[in-house]
């Protein structure tokens, strides 16, 4: 058990890399990454809420009795959910109408508890800190990643604009004749493309 | 018997901390969340509702005590005459609240029309209330003191497919605007006055 801090960090942008390779959470993935920004988006505000939940459990694992820890971190993600569901209501609407219904759903994402309950609870809080940013940023990587080819493909267009710092714009990538592959913008299509990067991956990752 | 307590203890105080924290990020922001939903809901539903009148309906608002609460009236000018008032209600829908325009002329009892502005309804089912014309298109020229209803529940309104409950709501929310504009007309006829010129 005995990892250094940029160890914990490090494991999950590669090793348990959340929807691909840990393959948990995957009901937000399949509906909010028809673009790049939502995926990228829905990927922040997860990794701001598995951050400070990681740093309250750690902090509270000797207050909080065993036999009522998941009622006690669910009402510690609740809170960070709501607090980021505020924070984007008030300073980046378009992305809140974006992804609607599925920010308060991150307190149900098993990313989030599953790293409270395995992780968090049995650790100090600096581990924890390294842990929630890691895994929080290859989800938010693989969200951007699966969002970016399912734009790309499906539209032929690739745009965003977070928080109006970071924009960027191509349209017509692949010139006016490309004819987009609608079937990607759909749920199905969100199956297909999750199950060929994680072919990839496991064919990059055996070598 | 140690530990039940405990366990009572640390949920207790973890709850009421939690409630405590939202409760200020509450406040914090609830300014520029009303900011946003008046520039992303609310304005261009004013506007539609107040087509064609002369003034800025953004700029022409006052306010009004209904119960404890104090509610936001804008006025639309027509003809030169401060005629109209747009407030907003809301009843609960299939998800959660659905906050409904209505817009009044004061001079007849009509109203001139509605819409939907803040809402959690489903995509193209209760959504269809705001994003389509159907639902709200058919109460401009009603008079406003009756009690809307759809037609499943005896009423006169034709509800959005598959989104009954959505459009019982919206026909109560009318409902309500009706049952405070009774109470308030007085109030409303003196306010506009400050519109003409």
């Amino acid at each position: 058990m005995a990892k250094s801090i940029a160890q914990e960090f490090k494991k999950g942008l590669w090793d348990e890399i959340p929807p691909f390779n840990l393959v948990l959470g995957l009901c937000p993935v399949l509906a909010v990454t028809k673009t790049i920004a939502g995926g990228i988006g829905m990927g922040l505000a997860t990794t701001f809420v598995l951050v400070c939940s990681n740093l309250l459990v750690s902090l509270l694992r000797k207050v909080i009795p065993p036999k009522v820890r998941i009622a006690c971190f669910i009402i510690i993600i609740a809170t960070f959910v709501t607090i980021v569901k505020f924070a984007l209501e008030a300073y980046a609407y378009d992305l809140y109408n974006e992804l609607g219904m599925f920010i308060p759903l991150i307190v149900v994402n098993c990313v989030v508890l599953g790293r409270s309950e395995a992780f968090a609870y049995k650790n100090k809080f600096a581990p924890s800190i390294a842990d929630g940013l890691g895994i929080g940023l290859g989800f938010t990587l693989s969200l951007g990643a699966i969002g970016a080819v399912r734009e790309i493909l499906g539209t032929g267009n690739l745009t965003f604009n977070i928080l109006g710092q970071f924009k960027y714009e191509a349209t017509e990538i692949f010139g006016s004749s490309f004819e987009p592959f609608t079937f990607l913008i759909e749920a199905p299509g969100a199956f297909v493309c999750v199950g060929l990067l994680l072919c990839l991956m496991n064919i990059v990752g055996k070598k | 018997m140690k530990e039940l307590i405990k366990m009572v203890v640390v949920l207790t105080i973890i709850s009421s901390l939690s409630g405590g924290v939202l409760a200020y990020v509450n406040d914090l922001t609830i300014d520029q969340r009303d900011y946003q939903n008046l520039i992303n809901n609310q304005a261009p539903t004013l506007k539609t509702i107040l087509e064609g009148a002369s003034n800025d309906p953004l700029e022409s608002k006052f306010e009004v005590k209904y119960g404890p609460k104090k509610m936001k009236c804008y006025v639309g000018v027509f003809d030169g005459k401060p005629n109209t008032v747009v407030y907003e209600t809301y009843k609960s829908g299939y998800a959660d609240k659905v906050y409904v325009m209505v817009g009044i002329n004061l001079e007849t009892d009509k109203i001139v029309g509605i819409g939907v502005t803040k809402h959690t309804e489903t995509k193209g089912y209760g959504a269809d209330a705001k994003e389509k014309p159907d639902l709200k298109n058919q109460f401009p020229g009603l008079d406003i003191m009756q009690e809307f209803k759809v037609k499943k529940e005896g009423g006169t309104i034709d509800a959005i497919s598959g989104a009954t409950i959505t459009s019982a709501a919206v026909c109560k929310a009318v409902t309500e605007a009706g049952i405070r504009y009774k109470e308030l007309k007085p109030e409303l006829e003196t306010q506009v006055k400050q519109f003409s010129n």
